[in-house]
Formats: structure tokens, C-alpha cells, sequence
């Protein structure tokens, strides 16, 4: 995709005035004393792509999103911007537009000031960036809002300003800090709606980081699952969830059981309880053909609940019973320890149930250990 | 229950506020009423008098500039040492809040020791470049506010380190990202963001300066500032006019105090406390030597005075005259101090009239405090107003209140009379320290769960267990802290004590006024150093008492 047609010139003054090239970042490793926040992590997000870092906290994807930004520099490796090596140029000079996980608005001016202020530092006239403020301020919804106190501000609100104070400055590269944690369930699932749009409009690429992969999944082109400072897997959504690369990601995203399972290529045989039953199975690229501690991903949509015992299937006793709105999502417990999700359109069983378990068509993901 | 709780408050609440009418706001009318006793008469004469005009003027100008001097040192110094490492960092960090552990009168006589005619930094430069005479004079204006600066920009240097602590550095980050430079930065953002603690620090320089009295009663030469002028029309009788002078001090006060207010209204939010950035070692080799060197500087001016003191202290009486250095050295100035009963008098009065003061402040202020903090009542707002009072008078408006209020026994009039007895100076001490102590013990109940009082009561505690389990223990390091404050600053005070000290209760700062007279340098610094060794002492009973509860 390429940039979008913008209305206003840019007003930055910053050298390369043309459209903005994908921001990557190459084997970037930053350590603070003994620890590695960050180990060798490369990824590429194109203009106009939204690409989501994924990681439970301490995993180094704040870290990785503020060397993108400027605010640290990587020990080791580089941040390119349309091929230009940008790995030293500090913060005021990137023309990155940023949206802080607290959102850092200057509390001491007014929200109209707090959008103005990119613009003021370029030094673009007073009537100007009021003007260019105010439609910024429209553009997201909160026309007339300017004069107002950022106190006086709901959190969607803050939101909201903040996004549009990282806009208007038409920014080469967005970067977003946890955009959507401080929302409340409600908000939070409408401005997923909104913030993909927004961003797709910009047409820059966008890095956004969240610890939710289900406001990554809403969100995001692609997603870069981090773990431990380590890059675990890129992909689209559908590719990590259907094709984990590993254990951990698999793991880390979606809900399901992993299993101990032996790997026949197309096939894998999972054997629970004396029952083995044969599964089709995706395997992520490059790894060989008989994986010898192979795992496969039991996911709750792929397996099928039945209350009458069957020749074939695993057998177990429901431990949990949740309604999820149209589906039942039933916990059952099955021999040898395992313990499995699985989704029901009938709400029938009830917790303390005997039932039989069997797998669908598949293909279920195949994991290394 | 809520009535009856509220019935409660009040049935605390009448008694206290009508010890606060009575102590606080009686003496200020009384002073009020005596400034129109025959009429505009002692208006007049104020007005036409072109000394008391002068004093008006000169103790605004040094209000005013010893503000500016302040600021000009703890600013920078602020910054210095919150955003960058440096060698020499540490040893100056600690030492920057040394002058706050002078006693008022003690800085000012170890600045006479230094830079005065006779002092060692003079003559020391006089020697240096051959002069015949000394290259300055600690005198007038510019002597006053240099003494000032030195004592005072601890609460700017306080102030504005605390704001730069608490500034949440996302808010930088978010200014460079959006293209700011550091200069911006620290215009648009920095700098605003850390007016109330600029302002704070200034009201409080200006109050303090404005009420000061050691050092233009020491350095003043001819020079009128408004609380030398009191006590000099007090003493010669003129109370009239003393009374007129005294309301126009306070009301200065009070003007500067909205001034300030004003000048800060616009603020509405607060600096949430995130902090987390790190101090950044100055890169350039250069600047690093410069800071360095400039902080050992610092260092020595800031510790210099103290160690004067010490010195002279061991300096044989009368024997120091034209030397740069005291020439002879004794133990017999300390031998003196504790042997001879007239010696040691003011330091027995000094400890107990400090402590009889500090336990009052404790009762009376932690009942205050709890009204405030935790009971909602009708009269809630006028004791806060009561409680913060004495904060916005200077200590010779205060002096002089209590020598029109408590001078004869007049029950009709609620007057008792204290002046001339011992008890005048605790009362003193008491009410000039009630703020202080009050504002550290709010602050500890407000830092308890409100709710904790209602969960106690619901289960069943008394009235009195509650107090005593819940609510004593949370207001503990506000109690230890305050108390600590206000013995400190009672056991050195000064500025009320020579309003109303007599022989027999005179403190440890009269007397050493009285030695500093007679020419005896050795034993008014033994009684300085004693006199910090006081507050030292003090210190650390309070820090081992905090330490045995915790």
C-alpha cells in the first residue's frame, strides 16, 4: 500500500520530504548492565501497515518500540527508515508521531496547545497550527474541544487527543504504547475500530505494542510475538494462530491444550487415555519431517463434545461450564492429566458430566517442543 | 450515627478552636485595636515618618530580592543535581541543605566570622592583595540578602528538586518526539510544569525574608527594615507605633500571600508521581571538570560556615583582632558554658521552654489534625484557617501580639498576664510552630484509608481504642517529623524571643547576641556550635524513636 494523498503540505521541515519508506529495524539488541531487554530482533512494517508487538510485560516490547522511536539507541544493529540508517538520529529529529502508553499529555496546557505543540516546535505560525489543530481535533472526533483542560478529559477523550497531537504532525512512522490498555472493556472495543482506520488513512507505517492479542488480532496487519527480549515469530494473525512456529507461541496465542503427539509428516497420533486417534496437522516451515517431541495444538473450535460415549473418542468429566454467548465453552477433564477447551452449540452438560471428546477435520497445528 | 458523630466533632472542635481564637487571632486583633487607640493618630505618625517609610520600602526590596537570589541558586542547583552524574555528585548533594540546619542567628555570625571587617575570608583578601583597609563591608542591602540566600534557597533547591522528582519523563519524551529541542523543552514544558514548586519555594523565601530579623539587626548598620523598627519602637516605648508598624509587616505578608496565590492560580493539575528517569552523566570531558570544580566550590561555601563556628568557638576570647585566623585556642570557652550557672542558664531554658512548646504543638495539633483530615463538620474550614495562621505572620507580628495580649490579668478581657514570666516564650514557640507541626500530621492521616476509622468502629472498637490503635499510628510520622521541626526551631528561636526575653528566661540565641555585644566571639560560637550540636542530638532521638516504633 502506498501513502495516502495528504491535504496540507508537510510541515516539518525535515530533510526527505517525500513518501515514507517502511521503518525496520535489523538484529537490534539492547542491554541494560547483565540483562538483555532486547536479543537480535529484526522486523520490517511497510507504509501503511500496522503491525502489532505482542508480548506479556518484560518481554522487551517497550524496549524495542522506544529504539524505534529514538529513546534508546540498540547496542548492537539498526533502525532504518526507507533504507536510511536512522539508528542515531534522537527523537525531536524523526518526525515519528508517538502515543504513550499513559498518553503524556502536558497537563499544563489546554488540549488545543497540547495538539498545537508538534507544530509549535517546528515553528508554523500561530494561525496556523490552531487551525491545523482544530481539524486534527475534528479528525478524531472531538471538534470544539479544544479550549478544554486535559483534566477535565474522559480517558477515551485523552485518547483521542493524544492520537491527534502524534497526527498532526504528519509523522513519517507511528508508534503506539499499549493504546488501548487504559479503555474500559466497552471503549476499548469500539477504538479498535477506530484506530485501525485511522491508521490505515495515515498511510505510515504503524508499530504498535499491547500485551492483549485480541486487541493485536483486531488491530493489526501482522503481528511479532516477543518473548523474553527474543523475537519468537512475525506474522498475520491467522499465521500464528493456525501455524504456530513453536511451543511458545502457540502457547502465547489463542486458547488450547498442547499435547504430547507422534509426528507422521501429515499426520500426528495423539494418544490420551489408551484412545489414539490420528489428526491432520499444519507444520511451520523449515523444520523436519519426524519432529521427535512433536506437540500438537488442541484449539476448543476444533474439537467436539458429545454426551453419549463413543468407540473412538476421549473420554472425560466436565469440570467447568461457561456460556460465551451463543456457544458453550466447556472445560473437560480428560485422562493422563489433560485437561481441554471445547466449544459446544448445545448447552446440555452440566458441570460433573461424563462426556466423550473427538477431534474435528483439523488440520491442528504440529509444534517442536 | 452521623449526628451524633458530628455532635462529637463539635464537642472536640469548640474547645480547640476557642484555644486557636484566643492565642492566634486575639493577639492580631488586639495589636489591630492598639494601632487605633487614639484615632488615625499612630497611622499618621507612621505615615509621616520617613524612617518607618524607609523600613516599609528597604524590607520590601530585600524580600523581593533575597526571592531572585534564591531562586538563582536553587534552581540550577536543583537541576544539577536531578538530571546529571557527575564526580562529586553525592558529597554535594549532601551538603545542600546544610544551611537549613543553621540556626537563624548561628548563620548569621558565622557569616560576620567569615566576611565581616574582621572575618577570614576579608582579611584573608586584604592580606592576599595588600590592602590597607578591608575590600568589603558586611553592610546594608547587599550583606542582608547574601545572608538570606544562603539560608533560604534550601527551599527553592527543596522545592524544585522534589517537582523534578516527580515529573513524569514521558512528558519530556512526548515534547522531543514531537520535534522539541531541548530548549523548548525546557521552556514550553519543564519549566512550566515545575511553577508551583517555583512559586511555593519563592512564597516561602518572601515570607521568611520579609519576617527575618537576625540579619538586618546584625548587618543592618543604620539601615530600617519594618522588625528592627518594632522592636526599636517597643523599646522606646512607642507602642502605638510599634502596633501600627506590626499590622503593616503582617499585612504585607498577607498582600505577598495572594500575590503568590494569584500568580499560581491557573494551576489545576498536579505532577503525578512516575519519575523514572535516570541522572545523565555529563558527556563532554570539559564540562565535567568545570561541574566538578565549581561543586567543590560550592561545597566549601556551603560548609565553611559551620566549620568557623567550630573554630572560633575554640578562639580565646578578645584575642582575635587583627589576625586572619583566631591565634590563640582553649577549651576554656566550653568549660565556662557548663560550669558557670549564669553561662548555663540559657541552655536549660532554651531545652525546656522548646520542649513544653513541642508537647503542646503535639496534643493540640494532632487534634486539629484529625478533625481536619478525617471528620466533616460545619467548622472544618475555619480550623484549617486557625491552624495555617501563623504561617503567613512574621514571628515579630506574633511577639508583639502576645506582649499587647497577655500584659496585665483582665478576665472581662480574657488577658492573662505572661509577659515578664517564663511561660511567654513557650506560648511563642507554640503558635509560631502550629503550622509546621499541623501540615506534617495532615499529611500522614491523609495518606490513611479513611475508611479504616468506619471499619474499626464497626467492629466494634470504642471511641478511645480507635484513637489509640488506628488513628495515633497512622499519624505517627507526621507527630515525629513535626515535632521534630518545631523543637528544632524553638530551641534556636530568635526572632520572637528578643521581643519578649527577660533576664531570667533568656534563650540560647540572646545570649549569644549578648556575648556577640560584649565581644566575646569565643563563647557566643561555643553556644552556636552547642546549639547545633542541640539540633543534631534532636535529629537523631527522633530518627532512633521512629526507628524502636517501626
Amino acid at each position: 500500500m502506498t501513502a495516502a494523498p495528504r491535504g496540507v503540505a508537510r510541515s516539518d521541515g525535515q530533510e526527505d520530504g517525500g513518501v515514507a519508506g517502511a521503518l525496520a529495524l535489523n538484529g537490534v539488541t539492547r542491554r541494560f548492565g547483565e540483562f538483555t531487554a532486547v536479543d537480535n530482533v529484526s522486523f520490517e512494517v511497510g507504509p501503511g501497515e500496522l503491525l502489532a508487538l505482542v508480548g506479556a510485560s518484560g518481554s522487551g516490547k517497550t524496549t524495542t518500540l522506544r529504539m524505534a522511536a529514538g529513546y534508546e539507541t540498540p547496542d548492537v544493529g539498526t533502525v532504518t527508515l526507507g533504507g536510511k540508517d536512522i539508528t542515531r538520529v534522537p527523537p525531536e529529529r524523526r518526525g515519528f508521531g508517538m502515543v504513550f502508553q499513559h498518553y503524556a499529555l502536558f497537563p499544563h496546557m489546554p488540549v488545543e496547545d497540547n495538539v498545537a505543540f508538534g507544530l509549535e516546535a517546528r515553528r508554523v505560525s500561530k494561525a496556523d497550527r490552531l487551525q491545523k489543530a482544530r481539524a486534527a481535533l475534528a479528525n478524531v472526533g472531538l471538534e470544539g474541544a479544544g479550549s478544554r483542560a486535559i483534566q477535565s478529559l474522559s480517558g477515551g477523550e485523552q485518547q483521542r487527543v493524544a492520537l491527534a497531537r502524534a497526527l498532526v504532525i504528519e509523522p513519517r512512522a507511528l508508534l503506539l504504547d499499549e493504546p488501548l490498555s487504559n479503555l474500559d472493556p466497552t471503549l476499548r472495543h469500539a477504538m479498535r475500530d477506530d484506530l485501525r482506520a485511522m491508521l490505515r488513512r495515515v498511510g505510515v507505517p504503524a508499530l504498535f505494542v499491547t500485551h492483549d492479542q485480541e486487541d493485536a488480532f483486531a488491530v493489526a496487519d501482522r503481528i511479532a510475538l516477543l518473548k523474553a527480549g527474543k523475537l519468537l515469530q512475525v506474522g498475520t494473525p491467522e499465521e500464528l494462530y493456525n501455524a504456530p512456529a513453536s511451543r511458545e507461541v502457540a502457547a502465547f496465542i489463542g486458547r488450547g491444550s498442547i499435547v504430547p503427539a507422534k509426528d507422521k509428516e501429515t499426520t500426528a497420533t495423539v494418544t490420551i487415555g489408551g484412545v489414539a486417534r490420528d489428526l491432520n496437522v499444519t507444520r511451520p516451515k523449515g523444520i523436519p519431517p519426524h519432529v521427535e517431541n512433536a506437540f500438537v495444538v488442541l484449539r476448543p473450535d476444533a474439537l467436539e463434545l458429545s454426551r453419549s460415549p463413543g468407540v473412538l473418542a476421549w473420554r472425560g468429566r466436565i469440570t467447568n461450564r461457561r456460556f460465551a454467548g451463543g456457544i458453550v465453552v466447556y472445560r473437560v477433564q480428560l485422562a493422563d492429566g489433560v485437561s481441554v477447551d471445547v466449544e459446544s452449540q448445545s448447552g446440555d452438560a452440566r458441570e460433573e458430566d461424563n462426556v466423550s471428546i473427538s477431534p474435528l477435520k483439523g488440520p491442528f497445528p504440529l509444534v517442536p517442543a | 450515627m452521623k449526628t451524633s458523630s458530628r455532635k462529637q466533632s463539635w464537642r472536640i472542635a469548640v474547645p480547640l478552636i476557642a484555644l486557636l481564637l484566643w492565642t492566634v487571632i486575639y493577639p492580631n486583633v488586639a495589636v489591630i485595636a492598639g494601632s487605633f487607640e487614639n484615632g488615625l493618630g499612630h497611622w499618621r505618625e507612621f505615615a509621616a515618618s520617613p524612617a518607618d517609610r524607609e523600613a516599609l520600602w528597604t524590607s520590601l526590596v530585600i524580600s523581593v530580592a533575597s526571592v531572585f537570589a534564591s531562586l538563582a541558586i536553587g534552581v540550577p542547583l536543583a537541576f544539577l543535581l536531578g538530571r546529571f552524574e557527575f564526580p562529586g555528585r553525592r558529597l554535594l548533594r549532601a551538603v545542600a541543605t546544610l544551611p537549613a540546619a543553621l540556626p537563624p542567628l548561628v548563620g548569621v555570625i558565622a557569616f560576620l566570622f567569615l566576611y565581616g571587617e574582621s572575618g577570614l575570608v576579608t582579611r584573608a583578601v586584604q592580606r592576599a592583595l595588600g590592602m590597607a583597609e578591608a575590600p568589603w563591608r558586611l553592610k546594608g542591602i547587599g550583606a542582608i540578602v547574601f545572608v538570606h540566600a544562603y539560608t533560604m534557597y534550601v527551599y527553592v533547591f527543596l522545592f524544585v528538586s522534589a517537582g523534578l522528582e516527580r515529573f513524569d519523563a514521558t512528558l519530556d519524551e512526548a515534547a522531543s518526539g514531537l520535534g522539541a529541542s531541548t530548549w523548548q523543552r525546557l521552556r514550553r514544558v519543564t519549566l512550566p510544569l515545575l511553577m508551583p514548586a517555583v512559586a511555593g519555594s519563592a512564597l516561602l523565601v518572601f515570607m521568611n525574608a520579609l519576617g527575618s530579623f537576625s540579619a538586618p539587626y546584625v548587618f543592618g548598620g543604620g539601615l530600617r527594615v519594618l522588625s528592627t523598627q518594632i522592636l526599636a519602637s517597643k523599646t522606646n516605648g512607642a507602642m502605638g507605633l510599634a502596633y501600627v508598624e506590626t499590622t503593616v509587616l503582617a499585612l504585607s505578608a498577607v498582600a505577598g500571600l495572594v500575590l503568590f496565590r494569584w500568580l499560581d492560580r491557573k494551576r489545576r493539575y498536579t505532577l503525578a508521581s512516575k519519575g523514572g528517569r535516570s541522572r545523565r552523566m555529563i558527556s563532554s570531558r570539559r564540562i565535567q571538570i568545570l561541574t566538578t570544580i565549581a561543586s567543590a566550590i560550592i561545597v566549601i561555601a556551603l560548609v565553611l560556615p559551620h566549620l568557623m563556628v567550630i573554630l572560633v568557638s575554640f578562639a580565646r576570647d578578645g584575642a582575635w583582632t587583627t589576625q586572619v585566623l583566631p591565634p590563640e585556642y582553649t577549651l576554656e570557652n566550653y568549660r565556662r558554658l557548663f560550669t558557670e550557672s549564669e553561662l548555663w542558664k540559657p541552655i536549660t531554658n532554651s531545652v525546656s521552654m522548646a520542649l513544653i512548646a513541642t508537647a503542646a504543638n503535639l496534643v493540640v495539633c494532632f487534634i486539629a489534625a484529625y478533625l481536619i483530615v478525617l471528620r466533616r463538620f460545619g467548622a472544618r474550614g475555619l480550623l484549617e484557617l486557625l491552624v495555617a495562621l501563623p504561617w503567613a505572620i512574621p514571628a515579630t507580628a506574633i511577639a508583639l501580639g502576645l506582649a499587647a495580649t497577655f500584659n496585665r490579668n483582665d478576665l472581662l478581657t480574657a488577658r492573662v498576664l505572661l509577659v515578664g514570666t517564663f511561660w511567654i516564650l513557650p506560648l511563642a514557640y507554640f503558635i509560631r510552630d502550629i503550622p509546621l507541626v499541623a501540615s506534617a500530621v495532615e499529611s500522614s492521616l491523609r495518606q490513611m484509608d479513611a475508611s479504616l476509622e468506619d471499619a474499626a468502629r464497626g467492629l466494634g472498637a470504642s471511641w478511645l481504642m480507635t484513637m489509640r490503635r488506628v488513628i495515633l499510628p497512622a499519624a505517627r510520622p507526621g507527630l515525629i517529623a513535626g515535632g521534630l521541626l518545631a523543637a528544632v526551631t524553638a530551641v534556636g528561636e530568635f526572632v520572637a524571643s528578643v521581643v519578649l526575653y527577660t533576664h531570667s528566661n533568656r534563650p540560647i540565641s540572646m545570649e549569644i547576641l549578648a556575648q556577640l555585644r560584649a565581644l566575646a566571639f569565643g563563647t557566643a560560637a561555643a553556644y552556636s556550635v552547642l546549639l547545633i550540636f542541640l539540633v543534631l542530638l534532636m535529629t537523631l532521638a527522633a530518627r532512633s524513636f521512629e526507628e524502636r516504633l517501626a
